[in-house]
């Protein structure tokens, strides 16, 4: 396989389930502009005048959509690690005996185990999107017969726009829909808040089915996914398992170790100067993020500061924010947890805003560049800032990128993360697959103190007089180093590439191997 | 026939930062298997050390098995000396980590001692970083948070904790069991640069006189030059009788301290938040511990979720006299050393009183006096502590005297 080495340094393919890729060139310097896919323009005509587009069974519905082998079939993954659906429709395509199908899911779940057979029995031929836990596992050691693509959510929007994707059938699953195909997220048996993933999928799609268990009569309201995209209504007995789709409360970590780096979080934010009247901020739904929002309530409510705006993922502890005055706004993209979807319900200030209003690489501007500090986790970060959440130091593919790469742009972007774990270093000499450059890390926060980049000097200035931990990055991992051990490097296979990792410009930043046992 | 089996160590779904250790003899040479959640990182690592291990130890023909939860090299080296010593009960010899080199540090009599953080003796996921925390001491405990069928296995744990893992400048403590338990424990400790030994469940003075001839003894034999002082703990209706004869038995001593689960389990009561019933035991410890010169500390406080309820034991604790207390979480540490923290008042009057005192040092003059005052020696002295406290606690600037 051809490789070449792009400007992070890394060996990518040039060509990929053969289509060709661009390289990494550099963070703002690709630009693909220009009408490349359109969506599909249809009649009304065709369909019928009564607005019931309900089809017996999904099987019924993929036949009529067509589906054949080699295609491209879309699901999106609102119902986390509950998901039902996703299992059973690979089920009635294995049934069908249609093989080599793309799989191009918003992101993939432990639960997705079940699609291991379908992958070694050919129905499905590589998957786009994320490799979770056990499919991450199986594409490492090289078992899928096409090489897996991650992308960004931003990224997965804009490789449907420049047409490097192209969707056959998206399957949407809906928790309430009518017979027209209006469907929403946020209520019914399998409820999961909002179905913003799905929005290119509605879009761009040659057919699009809605699946539901919950049935309404026309009009569902609100619609999150607009009926007059939708082709065939499917109405099955369950989606998934609530339990495991919106957690009930989200919890703050109570690890001493991790509320110790979001007390330095915070610290830190007030320190720089970042927490002033008017200020914006986003982060992350992990333990330590939601912790050092606590500190940093307290903070504000000591100096009587108030932000603008709060950036979503919602969780009870933005929500709290909001509804003590200390935000004037949530924009919100998903909800973690139930009280995030009763204050959007309740709130008119607690605002449903598309994911891609911050995350797509073609929109005419982003909200993400506008967010004054954005705290973000990560698996691994390397002397040079450069970051990676998708791969573990043994080289095994385990997480998604989710948002993670278009919040990067954020004026102030900080990793909250441990300097190891349980003997695993997390900050490296060079990370086993850059997910971000360097370049977009500004600090990286761990127990062991607080590394700047060196190229924001204005914030090494603003907290040189303050009593925080500054080091420098180098001094964080020698100390590691000094209580681990140094690492080896995982063993790799070099001339086989199993998967890569995409730029939020479509770009290739870096490639998976794979791993030697 | 089965072949025997020589283990120590943890296994199991939910250990962490741990190892579990299995020797068996071998027909010829060292088989070493490797079951390690870092192999991918540390695999070649863990074979050398191992191997260096079995050198050391002299094993000539026996298999090695490890099966790793990402303990760290002095934890893996104490669970494999305790199979060893185990398989071979003879062996009399010690394998010692390195000393970290930041752990050589000593410590004085009468260094603040506002919080101490227990640490339970067998489990090394804690140690790491609870120095991160910084409590003014770490305390590596043998006694009761230690099962009775693990306190072999904590005694080789600590040891190698104290010499090769940091505690940024955290006071070096070590709870010994009861005696006479408790002496043998000296031998794991004082020759790795303890700093304070807690000495718990204490109700005479001739028990803190056996643990200072030990020390002394090891103290010669090692050839150290850190002091090792004493914080004799009491527990019962006997000791807080005897609390000024074991607050004075030991030139060494350097607090004592209380515990009232004990103390109130001896007296047949129980435990409140009010604590009317330990009222007597605490006024008579604080009283005997000033008496002798050393620091009076209070009990833990054992509701970890509960950091109101913790402040204000702490403002109780200080108001009765008593300048540290004991923690069982992270969390608990700031807490009370802002709750310890002297308030503006004190410190703006412990200000003027300092400057006085310079300002009459620099005349030679051998009076102090402030207006029309006169000013005592303990007077200046509490003042300087109360400057110190202040300035611990981020109240006060380290060069206020040229900012004043």
């Amino acid at each position: 396989m051809e490789m070449v080495k792009n400007s992070a340094g890394r060996m990518v393919p040039v060509e990929v389930n053969g289509e060709k890729h661009t390289p990494f060139m550099g963070v703002g310097k690709y630009k693909p502009t220009g009408a490349k896919a359109k969506p599909p323009i249809r009649t009304c005509a065709d369909y019928p005048e009564d607005g019931n587009k309900i089809k017996a069974n999904l099987r019924e519905a993929l036949e009529s959509a067509g589906l054949k082998d080699g295609m491209t079939i879309s699901t999106h993954h609102h119902l986390r690690n509950g998901d039902v659906l996703t299992n059973y429709l690979f089920d009635v395509i294995h049934e069908m005996g249609v093989k080599g199908i793309r799989w191009f899911p918003s992101a993939s779940f432990p639960c997705h185990e079940h699609l291991i057979q379908y992958l070694d029995d050919g129905t499905i031929h590589h998957i786009e999107g994320s490799m979770n836990g056990p499919l991450g596992r199986y594409t490492t050691e090289g078992k899928m017969s096409g090489l897996g693509i991650l992308r960004s959510h931003g990224g997965r929007y804009q490789s449907v726009q420049d047409g490097e994707v192209h969707i056959d059938i998206a399957v949407i699953a809906a928790p309430t829909a009518d017979t027209f195909g209006n469907a929403t997220g946020d209520r019914g048996p399998t409820a999961c808040g909002l179905l913003g993933f799905a929005l290119a999928d509605s879009e761009y799609a040659d057919r699009v089915i809605v699946v539901t268990d919950n049935l309404v009569p026309f009009p569902c309201i609100p619609w999150q996914i607009q009926g007059n995209n939708v082709d065939y209504v499917v109405e099955i007995d369950s989606l998934g398992d609530p339990s495991k789709i919106v957690s009930g409360t989200t919890q703050v970590t109570k690890s001493p170790d991790r509320l110790l780096i979001a007390e330095y979080v915070a610290d830190f934010i007030e320190a720089a100067g970042i927490m002033k009247d008017g200020f914006s901020l986003q982060a992350g739904a992990g333990g330590t993020n939601l912790a050092f929002a606590l500190f940093l309530k307290e903070k504000m409510k000591k100096a009587g500061v108030k932000a603008r705006f709060m950036r979503g993922g919602s969780t009870q502890y933005l929500v709290q924010m909001l509804e003590e005055g200390l935000t004037e706004y949530i924009l919100d993209g998903q909800t973690f947890d139930l009280e995030g979807v009763r204050s959007m319900r309740e709130n008119a200030n607690h605002v449903n805003t598309s994911p891609f209003t911050s995350y797509n690489y073609h929109g005419k501007g982003n909200f993400a560049s506008m967010i004054d500090a954005v705290v973000l986790g990560a698996t691994e970060v390397d002397v040079n800032f450069n970051a990676n959440v998708v791969t573990h130091s043994d080289g095994y593919l385990l997480h998604g990128i989710g948002g993670w790469q278009n919040c990067l742009f954020s004026k102030c972007t900080i990793l909250a993360i441990p300097s190891f774990r349980d003997r695993i270093p997390v900050i490296v000499d060079e990370v086993t697959t850059i997910t971000g450059p360097g370049e977009l890390v500004d600090v990286i926060i761990t127990e062991r103190g607080i590394a700047i980049n060196p190229k924001r000097t204005d914030l090494l200035e603003a907290v040189k007089d303050s009593d925080l931990p500054i080091k420098t990055i180098e001094e964080i991992r020698d100390e590691v180093h000094s209580i681990c051990g140094k690492p080896e490097l995982p063993v790799v296979d070099k001339s086989k590439p199993v998967a890569v990792i995409k730029w939020v410009d479509g770009t290739i930043i870096d490639t998976v191997f794979k791993v030697v046992k | 026939m089965e072949t025997k089996t020589f283990s120590a160590g943890k296994r199991g779904d939910k250990v962490r930062s741990d190892c579990y250790i299995e020797l068996s003899p071998a027909p010829s040479g060292i088989d070493i298997e490797l079951k390690s959640k870092v192999s991918a990182m540390y695999g070649k690592t863990l074979k050398t050390q191992l191997q260096s291990l079995c050198d050391y130890f002299e094993l000539k023909n026996v298999k090695v098995y490890l099966e790793d939860f990402g303990a760290l090299q002095p934890t893996i080296a104490a669970r494999f000396e305790q199979a060893v010593k185990q398989m071979f009960p003879e062996t009399k010899k010690e394998y010692l980590p390195e000393f970290h080199p930041e752990n050589l540090y000593g410590t004085t009599k009468d260094k603040l001692r506002r919080s101490r953080l227990y640490l339970p003796g067998n489990e090394p996921k804690f140690y790491p970083n609870a120095g991160l925390h910084k409590p003014d001491g770490v305390i590596l405990d043998l006694e009761d948070s230690v099962a009775p069928t693990e306190k072999v296995s904590a005694r080789f744990l600590v040891r190698n904790t104290l010499r090769a893992i940091n505690f940024y400048k955290a006071e070096r403590m070590v709870r010994i069991n009861q005696l006479p338990m408790g002496l043998e424990d000296l031998n794991f400790i004082v020759p790795h640069n303890v700093n304070v030994i807690l000495i718990p469940k204490v109700e005479s003075a001739d028990q803190i006189k056996q643990v200072e001839e030990k020390v002394l003894e090891l103290k010669k034999k090692h050839n150290l030059e850190n002091e090792v002082y004493f914080m004799p703990i009491i527990e019962s209706a006997l000791g807080v009788m005897k609390a000024y004869e074991i607050a004075t038995a030991s030139k060494y001593n350097c607090s004592l301290a209380i515990g009232l689960e004990d103390y109130t389990a001896d007296l047949g009561t129980q435990r409140t938040d009010e604590g009317k019933e330990s009222i007597f035991a605490r006024s008579t410890l604080i009283n005997a511990a000033k008496a002798a010169g050393i620091q009076p500390i209070d009990t833990v406080y054992s509701d970890v979720s509960n950091m109101e309820g913790l402040r204000e034991s702490v403002i109780e604790a200080k108001s009765l006299g008593f300048e540290g207390k004991g923690c069982i979480h992270p969390r608990q540490i700031k807490v009370i050393h802002e709750a310890i923290a002297p308030e503006e008042k004190e410190i703006e009057k412990a200000k003027k009183i300092v400057l006085a005192f310079d300002e009459a040092t620099a005349k030679g003059l051998g009076v102090v006096s402030l207006g029309s005052k006169m000013i005592d020696a303990p007077v200046v002295k509490r003042a300087q502590n109360t400057i110190k406290l202040a300035i611990l606690n981020n109240l006060l600037s380290e060069n206020w005297k040229e900012l004043n």
